[in-house]
């Protein structure tokens, strides 16, 4: 039975459509328990970006946590010695703080994960699965794209320790382009590293238009792997349009390559977002590497603008004397006509489009 | 279509400054000018939506993308941290974060520093950084009686000519950071009205060099 048009609201039909999309493209589904041992979370907090962990004592007396987050989970459990790549998305619920909300909240969350040996293909794969699950929620969407390679190589050349370079990835995430020149300048850079951290801090547009200028900011062999790998990338999806936004960062100790996000327009928060994360996988001792996104879908919550007023047909009101077997009887053929209907004893004063008495 | 551009401007005379250089710049909007009651200024013309809000809103207008630009001190920025683009800095509005104490104030380290502010978060992470153990007392105003009746040992607060502390009997005695106007932008409006939103920050930005 098709339910599509009638039982789900748009953000359901959102969480059916790109489940259809992944799974058409080779993804297999990848459910993960509610619950996680602490410990998995403790060790890499900073990925989980500061968020407080929901944790509790199970009956054994271990420390465990209600997820924060699905992708240690699905690291965890990989087996990537036969060097294969594998391909999961999951739907599920995790659990945050958020500063605004006072607490913690589920949040519903689905994403893809490819993890073994990446190549630009899979890369390729991965982007154009993100571009299309933006468009599959609504037709005004961009994704942008960075590379950490651009930035990182970019702060080699200026010789940031960590902490400066901390304080420089804030500058370049806020566009303060300027406060960005300022901090070069005290390192001595040369104007050419300080032109390319100003473009790195600006530059918004098309990923080919930016690739034409980050062609001679290739000064060490990080940015050079970088540049070749987003000229590759643009080439092999060049149906699609990509943006290059290099304020897009992110932790440095886990993503290293490509990062992306997602948005649509009348969301003020980005919906989707991913990189390639090598340096995570590393980290927790496997040997391959890994790219994926998340998309978050609470945020369409307020994005679908319709309500429920006014949503149910037919308001059929009963009297004291009607038997219920004729209610039931009038009820069922209005619904057998194809209308929705909501029988009561009495007017409840709400919007229908047609209020009868039986 | 020309996409409208909705700006939060805070009230006050910071905003009135702001809203001038927008004017020269040629995103002028005669209704803001005339006394009414009215929230909101249009100039569909020139594509452009005023409307004036509490100075530490701007940022929250900002960031949840109610507003797509707007006008905010960057003691607001750094107080906040919301996450927003920081476009330009606008030269206007020009003071400085300092910690203020009674002109015979001696810094005792041996004692945990009782310090009163509007800035909470400024003031821990300026201490922080110094691995000193502080008291903070959060005030809304008047925040120089606070060392006056001994509320506090310090404030740390905005300090623009330092007339009001020393008709106080008190002096600023270090600076935290430097102040200034800043035209901030939602991350997401800077990429949908990108052409709009790029073009009225380069034309406001050149009044700047003139």
């Amino acid at each position: 039975m098709n339910y599509c048009n009638v039982a789900l609201k748009p953000d359901e039909k959102a969480i059916y459509g790109l489940r259809e999309l992944y799974l058409r493209h080779g993804y297999r589904h990848y459910k993960v328990g509610k619950f996680e041992e602490y410990d998995l979370y403790a060790a890499n907090k900073s990925f989980l970006k500061g968020d407080s962990i929901l944790s509790f004592t199970d009956t054994d007396g271990k420390l465990m946590a209600l997820k924060p987050d699905v992708t240690l989970s699905i690291i965890k459990n990989i087996d990537d010695k036969d060097g294969a790549v594998h391909k999961f998305f999951y739907n599920e619920n995790v659990y945050r703080t958020s500063a605004s909300f006072g607490g913690f909240r589920e949040i519903m969350q689905t994403g893809l994960e490819c993890i073994g040996e990446i190549d630009t293909y899979s890369v390729c794969e991965v982007l154009t699965l993100a571009e299309e699950s933006l468009r599959l929620i609504d037709e005004n969407c961009i994704l942008a794209v960075s590379h950490m390679g651009f930035v990182s190589g970019l702060f080699e050349e200026c010789g940031f320790d960590e902490v400066e370079a901390r304080e420089a990835l804030g500058y370049i995430s806020s566009k303060n382009s300027h406060a960005l020149r300022e901090m070069a300048k005290g390192v001595n850079a040369t104007e050419k590293v300080i032109e390319a951290l100003d473009f790195a801090a600006r530059f918004y547009g098309t990923l080919g238009n930016a690739l034409k200028t980050m062609k001679g900011f290739c000064f060490n062999e990080r940015i050079s792997e970088a540049y070749s790998e987003l000229l590759d990338v643009c080439e092999a999806i060049e149906d699609k349009e990509l943006y290059a936004d290099f304020s897009l960062v992110n932790d440095m100790n886990y993503y290293n390559g490509i990062i992306f996000k997602g948005y649509i327009d009348g969301i003020p928060d980005s919906i989707l977002s991913g990189g390639r994360y090598d340096s995570l996988v590393k980290k927790m001792g496997k040997s391959s590497g890994a790219i994926g996104f998340a998309v978050y879908l609470d945020l369409l919550e307020r994005f679908y603008k319709e309500n429920d007023e006014g949503s149910i047909d037919v308001l059929l009101v009963y009297g004291k004397d009607t038997s219920p077997s004729e209610v039931a009887r009038k009820a069922r053929e209005l619904v057998g006509n194809g209308l929705s209907v909501r029988v009561l004893s009495a007017d409840d004063g709400k919007k229908y489009a047609v209020k009868m008495k039986i | 279509m020309k996409k409208m551009i909705n700006i939060a401007l805070p009230k006050g005379r910071l905003g009135q400054k702001a809203y001038e250089m927008f004017e020269k710049a040629g995103y002028e909007c005669p209704s803001i000018h005339e006394e009414n009651r009215k929230l909101i200024f249009e100039n569909e013309e020139k594509g452009v939506r005023y409307f004036w809000v509490k100075p530490s809103d701007v940022v929250i207008y900002v960031e949840r993308g109610a507003a797509d630009i707007g006008i905010a001190g960057k003691d607001i920025i750094l107080e906040y941290s919301p996450d927003i683009y920081e476009l330009c800095d606008l030269g206007i509005g020009k003071c400085r974060m300092a910690v203020a104490a009674k002109k015979d104030f001696y810094d005792d380290y041996g004692k945990t520093l009782r310090v009163a502010t509007k800035f909470p978060n400024i003031a821990k992470k300026y201490y922080k950084a110094q691995s000193r153990e502080i008291d903070i007392i959060k005030l809304n105003g008047s925040i120089e009686l606070a060392p006056i009746l001994g509320l506090s040992d310090v404030i740390v607060d905005i300090v623009e000519t330092g007339k009001t502390l020393y008709e106080n009997d008190l002096e600023p005695k270090e600076t935290i950071v430097p102040i200034s106007a800043r035209l901030v932008a939602n991350k997401v409006s800077y990429k949908f009205k990108n052409q709009e939103i790029s073009e009225l920050c380069d034309r406001v930005c050149a009044e700047l060099v003139e």
